[in-house]
């Protein structure tokens, strides 16, 4: 009976995913009879018309994500280098802690803070001072309106780099000490030991962890939706207004006015969800594979 | 030329934890000396001292005098990362670097050290795997992953590595105890062969082992020397009581 | 490379990881120091009080959002806890050989679904048959995205009881659910409330999966069945709106809610301090 109990409660997660993925498929059928692959290709999002096309918003996103690991990414191993092998241990509980408590911040309110006070900054200083200095480059071009692709790419490496720390972090703590050693007793020093014993043997992990932060860059929305401009145009430009998978859902779902709408901003969704997934499980077969190194070595 | 180590004073620390005491002894150049005793009787800390690894444990520390061909290595100003280049370290389990090939493991001292020239790594690479009793084993295989080999291999590996760098000491730790018999013996035949041009220094907590490949042993007991003699002196007519009990098997 | 340089090159590369660290850190004091400089001058007992006032008057506060929030969390948990506790159980304990292993898989899947994801899953099982967007949908939005969350931890604490405990206690003669009830669980309790104040955590925060399933709500709500305010959706909507009282207010509303998760995350860390050293 017992057994009973749990395993039932158990099957309830395999139930809720399973609909969850069933669910939306039939939303999102509609929409999809209607444009088919072409919804991936056309850049149109006309409620009015009834016609939507995806891609200024598969640009979004995705410029939006890669610019926020490049930032986050170098910051975030360095960091996590940083705790794992640099610091003195009477560092590392407080830094640890400021960067849990990161983490805990709601997306709302990075939001908050983003267009009240990232948004002016940048409209203020930073975009006028890179318009000045790069503005030869598409990138940097166009009227310094604070909101923007830049707005939304800052903030969302603000939000990624804790998990690319956490996940680092773990990855570098579990190369076998043996490693290091070995690289000291040929006479490495403390950078040299990070290089070649923990960093190499930590590859893939660390590629893992810079893949759950993408994962976690793909599928932000608030704080996204409240800097990015919500304009579905793809633009060369940094300081131009932009628009994201999930922004556009959390803008548009409650107010959608016909059915082929709704199935429209339920297969941005579904995409969305297939994406994450992809990138979460590959991540994390990255992530679990530094503990398979260790076992080749042992034999 | 091989060159000897004179201990002087060596007293080390694990925080407030006093491991070393007062430790006073000469390795000979050119010969193997065996560290023995029982489990905590400060014989891996005694020889991680002597390439100053044991300060890199948070906490741990180190004092007196290592004298390494008449240089102190403790003196101040001296730097540990250029004093493990002479004094090379094996361990008890071996540690080759997984995501390195066979070749890239040998070479990586060396590297370390800013040596480009392909000729010159190709070179030091083969000698070391000779010496290392690896190369006729392996030099088909250099590309392949350091942790593909057998057990007795990989720790040969790791021997080739520190060999690499041509050091003028080195220390085993233990260095068959993960190992078969076979694998055994065949460190055990090349530790006999390295002593004409190196010094070794091996912990071992076996003693027939200590009795097979050394010249001198050492015995030490709760963080002391008791004593260290040559090695057929020790194994036959001790001059201290504990030494005695401990290679008749009363304790340890 | 001769000796010096690999010398400058090792201190180069500390003094850019500590640089790196402290970058990191920087946006999160700055965060907190301005959130509490602009919500803390804000905050007043009006806020705790009173229901936002109509567009274009000053004052009022978010007392219908502060106790929606908490609404939506105890609905939440009433779902996800049992599930996610029980569920947690099996993994740890069960001897089946595929089940485990899947759904251990799907919880991780769960949780990496981007929460608007689940939002527009509550809305198409819960919102659209009701016609309505209300609490319950809201509270089941929040308990999918805590159900993964309570598994694991769960399943961790569990296993982490030693079986010589179980043992002991089967050996006894005790029914297993017993075991399970009143040796088991209570040991893992620390953890087990861990992982519930985590969740608890992130789930008060969430904002997006409740945009249209709880829908927000500027009056008290009457009963689950209809729309509810939250914290995270009043922030929102404050503060995209062009009023700057309306922008006081969403920081006073941000800093409350800032203080509500930490101190949620700070009950989960006191609680597992001494009672967890026997298990870890």
């Amino acid at each position: 009976m017992f057994r009973l109990l749990i395993r039932a409660s158990a099957l309830a997660l395999l139930v809720i995913v399973l609909g969850l993925v069933v669910v939306m498929i039939m939303a999102a059928l509609s929409s999809i009879r209607a444009f088919g692959w072409w919804f991936l290709f056309t850049s149109i999002w006309d409620p009015v018309a009834e016609h939507f096309g995806a891609l200024p918003l598969i640009y979004g996103t995705i410029v939006s994500s890669v610019l926020a690991l490049l930032i986050a990414v170098p910051l975030g191993i360095g960091a996590a280098v940083f705790l794992s092998e640099v610091a003195p241990p009477w560092i590392r509980p407080p830094i640890s802690f400021l960067i849990e408590l990161l983490a805990a911040v709601p997306s709302v309110v990075y939001g908050l803070w983003g267009i009240f006070v990232l948004a002016p900054w940048l409209r203020t200083q930073v975009q006028p001072a890179l318009g000045a200095t790069l503005g030869f480059l598409p990138l940097f071009q166009g009227p310094p309106y604070g909101v923007g692709m830049l707005a939304a790419g800052l903030i969302l490496a603000i939000m990624v780099v804790p998990f690319i720390i956490a996940v680092s972090r773990e990855v570098l703590l579990a190369v076998p000490d043996a490693q290091r050693e070995a690289a000291l007793a040929l006479g490495a020093t403390r950078w040299e030991v990070t290089r070649l014993a923990v960093l190499r043997y930590a590859r893939s992990g660390l590629i893992g962890a810079i893949l759950l932060g993408l994962g976690r860059a793909l599928g932000e929305t608030m704080a996204v939706t409240m800097v990015i401009g919500n304009r579905a145009e793809i633009s060369a430009s940094l300081f131009a207004p932009s628009y994201t998978m999930a922004s556009m859902i959390a803008n548009e779902f409650a107010e959608a006015t016909s059915d082929l709408y709704l199935s429209a901003l339920v297969e941005v969704g579904l995409l969305l969800f297939v994406v994450t997934v992809i990138v979460n499980a590959l991540a994390r077969l990255l992530v679990w594979s530094v503990g398979g190194a260790v076992k080749e070595v042992r034999e | 030329m091989a060159d000897g180590i004179i201990v002087r004073q060596l007293h080390a620390w694990f925080g407030a934890l006093h491991v070393l005491r007062g430790i006073d002894l000469t390795v000979d150049p050119g010969a193997v000396t065996a560290i023995i005793g029982p489990s905590g009787c400060g014989k891996s800390t005694f020889i991680r001292c002597l390439n100053r690894m044991h300060e890199v444990v948070p906490g741990a520390r180190a004092q007196g005098q290592v004298l390494l061909n008449g240089e102190d290595l403790y003196a101040p100003g001296v730097d540990p990362v250029q004093i493990r280049r002479r004094v090379g370290m094996v361990f008890q389990k071996p540690n080759p670097f997984p995501m390195m090939s066979v070749f890239d493991n040998v070479a990586a001292g060396l590297r370390l050290d800013g040596v480009r020239n392909h000729a010159l790594l190709d070179e030091a690479v083969e000698r070391a795997l000779h010496q290392a009793a690896l190369w006729d084993e392996v030099k088909d295989q250099l590309g392949k992953s350091g942790a593909s080999l057998s057990g007795g291999q990989q720790q040969r590996l790791c021997i080739a590595r520190a060999l690499a760098v041509r050091p003028e000491v080195l220390l085993m730790d233990e260095p068959c105890s993960a190992l078969d018999p076979i694998a055994t013996a065949k460190i055990e035949e090349l530790i006999v062969e390295l002593k004409k041009d190196l010094t070794i220094v091996i912990v071992t907590h076996n003693m027939q082992q200590a009795g097979r490949v050394s010249e001198a042993t050492a015995f030490f007991l709760l963080g002391e020397l008791v004593e260290c003699d040559r090695t057929t002196r020790i194994f036959t007519n001790p001059r201290d009581r504990r030494t005695e009990d401990y290679i008749t098997g009363r304790f340890g | 490379m001769k000796g010096g340089l690999r010398r400058v090159v090792n201190r180069m590369m500390a003094c850019l990881t500590a640089f790196a660290a402290l970058l990191v850190v920087l946006p999160l004091i700055l965060i907190l120091a301005f959130l509490v400089y602009q919500g803390a001058s804000a905050v007043n007992l009006d806020f705790f009080t009173q229901l936002p006032k109509p567009v274009g008057e000053p004052g009022g506060g978010m007392a219908n959002a502060i106790v929606g929030s908490l609404t939506l969390v105890g609905l939440a948990s009433c779902l996800g806890l049992p599930l996610g506790i029980l569920g947690g159980v099996y993994l740890a304990e069960s001897r089946d050989r595929r089940l485990p292993w899947i759904i251990r898989f799907l919880a991780d899947v769960l949780n990496g679904v981007p929460s608007i994801v689940i939002g527009i899953f509550a809305y198409t099982i819960v919102v659209l048959p009701m016609r309505r967007f209300s609490a319950l949908a809201g509270g089941f939005a929040l308990a999918v995205i805590m159900l993964p969350i309570v598994l694991r931890t769960t399943e961790e604490l569990v296993r982490l009881v030693p079986a010589s405990l179980r043992e002991a206690a089967l050996a006894l003669g005790i029914p297993e659910w017993k075991v399970m009830l009143r040796v088991v669980l209570p040991t893992a309790r620390a953890g087990i409330i861990t992982g519930v104040m985590v969740s608890v955590a992130r789930i008060a925060g969430e904002t997006a999966p409740l945009l249209f399933t709880a829908f927000g709500n500027r009056f008290w709500h009457h009963g689950l069945l209809q729309p509810i305010a939250a914290l995270p959706l009043q922030i929102f909507a404050y503060a995209i709106a062009p009023y700057d009282d309306w922008h006081r207010q969403a920081w006073a509303g941000a800093l409350v809610l800032i203080v509500m998760i930490f101190s949620a995350s700070l009950v989960a860390r006191i609680v597992t301090r001494g009672r967890f050293s026997g298990l870890r």
